[in-house]
This record gives C-alpha cells, structure tokens and sequence, in this order.
C-alpha cells in the first residue's frame, strides 16, 4: 500500500533522514520512536509532502507522489491527514468550522472564504465530533478548549478529509497523561474501526507497545527497528535512543498505569530489601 | 459513522443550535455585503456628480501628462546622465532629511509607546494624556507643520526635519504601542522581582522581544519618510522636491529633468524597499534553524 523508498532529506550538510525504507502492505498501526532530532517529524513531512524529499521515492498504491506538484499534490494532501503537535488549528475560528477544514481541498475557494459549506458537511462534522466526545464544544472557538480536546478536533479535521492515512507527529507530546490516554485511544478506534493507516511519532516507548501493531526506530535520520511491538525489548530501546544502563523504560512513561506499576514494583525492591 | 458517547440524543439539538447559528451569520453577512456594496455605489455616484468633469470622460486622459514628461524626456535622452549627477547632491539632502526624522522619530516614538502601554507604563494615570499626544503628533499634516516652521526658522532642511519626525513619533508611538500590547510580561516581572528600574526593565526586558518588530516598522516609516521630504521640498524644504517643482511647474522643456528626478527617486526607494526587506528577513529568520525532526 505505502512504500517508502530510500527516502533521504537533507537540510545543508545535516542529514535528517538518511535512506529510509519503510512497506506497509496493509493497514496498520504504526509508531515510530526516536529520541528528538532522530528524522521521525521530517519522514512524517516529507511522506505529506509539507517538505520536499532530497532522494528516493514515496509510492502509494504503486503512484509515485515524491513529486507531485500543484493540484496532483494537493489532493494527495487531501488522502493522506496530519495531526500536529501543537494541533495547529486556526485558533479565532469555531470548532465546527475548524473540521470543516478538512474538506478545504474539494471546495471552491471563494465559498470557503466566506464559510460557505454544504449542510451535509455540517452535519457530517457534527458526527464526527460526537464520535469523539467532543460535540458539546460544536460552536466554541478551538482556542477556548483544552488542549486534549484541540486535538481531538485536530483529529475530526483528519476524519474529516475522509484520508487514507492518517500520519500524527507526536500527537500527545504536549498533553498531560490522561488527554494524552484520550487522544492516543481516539486514533486507535479510528483505525480498528474504519480500517485506516495510522502512523505516529511517539516519544514514549510504552505508549507505541500499548497501541501500535508494528514499532519503527530511528536514530540519526536511519531506521534502525522495525518489528512488533513483543520484539522491542529494552536492550533494543537503548540502542535507539542511545542510552546507557541506566535507561529504563518506567522512568520515561507517561501513562498512568504504569505510575501504579512503577510504584509497587519499587515496594515489591523495599520489600525484598526488608 | 457510529454514535458512541451516552449523549447521543443531544446530537440533533447541537446539529440544530450550529445549523441556526450558521444560518444567522449568514443572513447578516448578506445583509453587510448589500450594504456594503450599495454605499459603495452610492458614494461613487455622489462624488463623480460633484466632480468639474465626469470620471467617464475623463479616466482616458490619465496617461496624458506622463506621456508629455515621457516623449520629451526621450527627445533629450542624452542629457540624462548629466541630470542625473546634477540631482545627486539634492538626493542626498532628502535622503539625510528622511534618516534624521527617522531615527529622531523612532526614539521619541518608543518612549511614547512605552509610557502609554498597559502594564509597562510607570505612571497608569497619564497613558490617556500620552495617547493623545502621540494622536495629535499623527493628526496634524506634516506639510502644516512644515509650513509653520519655515515661517518661524526660515526655508531649509531643519524645518522638514522637525516636521517629519513630529508625524513619525506619532505614527510609530501607535504602532509601537500595539507591538508592546503583544509582548509577555513574564520578563518585566523577572526583571522587577530583581529590583530593577523602568528603564532597565523597558530596555532589558521589552526592547528585546519587539526589537525586530521596531526595527522592521521603522524601516517602513523610512521609505514612507523619503517620500514625505520629497513633498515637503515643494514648500520649500530643500532636497530633490525643491528641484522637481522647478522642473515640473514651469513646464518650459525641462521636463527631462523632471524625468531624472522621477527616475532618482524611484531608484531610491527600490534600493531601500530591497534593503529593509534583506534586514527585516534576517531579523525574523536570523534564529530559525532550518532542520527540524
């Protein structure tokens, strides 16, 4: 379906993505982890083309859309959705106005310009935020709702563009433990339920084993792991993130499972100590 | 799409309530665009009544005059390059006219700014007091205040100095004004927790985060300012204006100098639009990097 081909981007001298390849047959929940600075947001940007590849090939369907330009591009844009770090919705605008976003590319300019979209539209965002609990917040602005609930609307704005993939760069990195729950749980409904490609940056190993079916790790720009999830032990962490024994999994975790978890196996070590 | 959430019910009273509230902005974005289009008609009727000739006769013969300045400055097209040198020395004073009202301007502009922003300025009380002076400063034409002055200290440059830079500290004391209003705080309070004074909160703690703001509308107001001496020269300010009025209004085949002129000055403004342009970009990309992952 997806295939990444020897993709390499270069800013200058630095190599951000060194010669990834990357198959994806069917659809699937992807994580890919790294410590920061690794490539994971620029393979996100190049494979929506919000940057352009320096080499390789990104073939969808067995289209090449490495260089697509103008309109071609734009409606490949439209099939493959990106949610932000930062949610980067417009922020003065209405939530539902904000999902609507979402179908800016089959639209007419000037109509959108003046707010202009079919009913049916409406409705069909409407939907989509009660899918995501989020419907009572219909007609506030987006910068008046937490930050959990601005990226579930930046998630209704992918929904809404009806995608076939979704790609999500770093998509709970700002949010605290339980929104980031929210959020992480959200897109993998999306995809369990509409059978959509998900693929995310995550900067949590533990986040990527509880919701990813396939983990994918950089370090420098390259791809240095690509399994499931049970194959990713912590001696394969630490050779992503490149750190040294005392890297332990628990202390980078954000979910509060593992808090409890956490806790009791240091009670279970005092107990023993005792 | 499948309803998951125990509200569901709510759902057609939110389709409902947006569904009306999208309905009523648009019926009253209707209503502003008829209005709005109906005065603008209206206001164009009105004035081109009240005009000596009628805008449809007339709006053919626009290119008239620059035709005239045009084909007799080509007649004599060999006498440019010494006109062009004569001019120079007169370029020169605008230019200096236009940077001293400039620099002058932008500094009593930043004090105006400062002393009438909320949260910055040290006596809250008076910001309406400097509000209106910075307002008066904007309001009054620089060619008044222009005039005033050479009946007062006589022709030449110091009095189109004086002017301009009277109009500039009003102009960029607003806008300045709105820069700071944007500016966090947090700093200033940093910096008071220290004990600092005003002037070493304002200079060490706002200056550097709209600095580049500053700098970039102070650049504008320079090219707007070249502009603005060029004018003042016709009331007799000195500078390349002085020169085009001469070589405009007597109209006796000097025409060619007209055309030098026009063509210093545009060169000039080109030259300093690049410029400010190269500053400001490197001033708001200068700290970006370019990779990011």
């Amino acid at each position: 379906m997806l295939r990444i081909d020897k993709l390499t981007k270069r800013f200058g001298d630095n190599v951000a993505v060194d010669t990834a390849t990357l198959d994806v047959d069917k659809p699937c929940m992807i994580g890919i982890i790294g410590r920061s600075g690794a490539g994971k947001s620029t393979l996100l940007r190049m494979i929506n083309r919000l940057s352009d590849a320096s080499e390789g090939r990104i073939l969808f369907k067995d289209r090449d859309v490495t260089n697509l330009t103008g309109k071609a591009k734009r409606a490949w844009q439209a099939d493959c959705a990106m949610i932000f770090q930062q949610f980067n919705l417009v922020p003065r605008m209405d939530v539902v106005s904000n999902v609507l976003h979402g179908t800016l590319n089959h639209r007419a300019a000037f109509a959108t310009m003046f707010n202009l979209f079919p009913m049916a539209d409406i409705h069909r965002a409407i939907d989509i935020l009660d899918r995501l609990g989020i419907a009572e917040h219909a007609p506030k602005r987006a910068e008046a709702l937490s930050g959990g609930q601005q990226q579930r609307v930046a998630i209704a704005r992918a929904l809404m563009q009806d995608p076939k993939i979704i790609l999500a760069d770093e998509p709970i990195a700002s949010l605290d433990p339980m929104n980031a729950q929210t959020v992480m749980e959200a897109l993998r409904r999306i995809h369990e339920e509409d059978g959509r490609t998900v693929i995310a940056n995550l900067h949590t190993l533990d986040t990527a084993r509880r919701y990813c079916d396939r983990v994918v790790g950089m370090r420098d720009g390259r791809i240095v792991f690509d399994g499931l999830p049970e194959q990713l032990t912590t001696g394969v962490a630490r050779e992503i993130y490149g750190a040294d024994a005392t890297f332990s999994e628990a202390a980078t975790s954000t979910e509060i499972e593992t808090l409890d978890a956490t806790i009791r196996a240091e009670r279970m070590e005092a107990k023993a100590h005792v | 799409m499948t309803d998951l959430t125990a509200g569901s019910q709510s759902v057609a009273q939110i389709r409902d309530n947006y569904t009306a509230l999208t309905q009523r902005k648009r019926v009253y974005g209707g209503i502003l665009l008829i209005l709005f289009v109906s005065l603008m008609v209206a206001g164009f009727r009105t004035a081109d009544a009240r005009n000596a000739g009628s805008f449809v006769d007339g709006w053919h013969r626009v290119l008239d005059y620059p035709n005239e300045v045009l084909s007799e400055a080509w007649e004599k097209v060999a006498e440019l390059p010494a006109h062009l040198v004569t001019f120079f020395p007169a370029l020169i004073e605008t230019l200096n006219i236009a940077a001293a009202s400039t620099l002058i301007g932008t500094v009593a502009g930043t004090f105006l700014s400062l002393l009438a922003t909320r949260g910055m300025a040290p006596w809250p009380v008076m910001i309406p007091l400097f509000r209106r002076i910075s307002d008066i400063c904007r309001a009054i034409p620089e060619i008044v205040i222009a005039l005033v002055l050479i009946f007062i200290l006589g022709g030449g440059p110091v009095p189109a100095m004086i002017a301009i830079a009277i109009h500039t500290a009003g102009a960029l004391g607003k806008l300045f004004s709105e820069v700071n209003e944007n500016a966090s705080l947090k700093p200033v309070e940093g910096l008071e927790s220290v004990g600092a004074t005003w002037g070493q909160k304002m200079y060490l703690g706002v200056i550097p985060q709209v600095g580049p703001n500053y700098v970039s509308y102070a650049l504008l107001r320079f090219e707007i300012n070249i502009r603005a001496s060029a004018i003042l020269g016709f009331v007799g300010a000195g500078g390349i204006g002085y020169e085009l009025r001469n070589a405009m209004s007597w109209g006796q085949g000097r025409y060619d100098e007209a055309a030098a002129i026009f063509i210093l000055l545009f060169l000039t403004i080109v030259i300093v639009d690049q410029l400010s342009g190269i500053l400001r970009d490197r001033l708001t990309h200068g700290t970006e990097k370019g990779a990011t992952a």
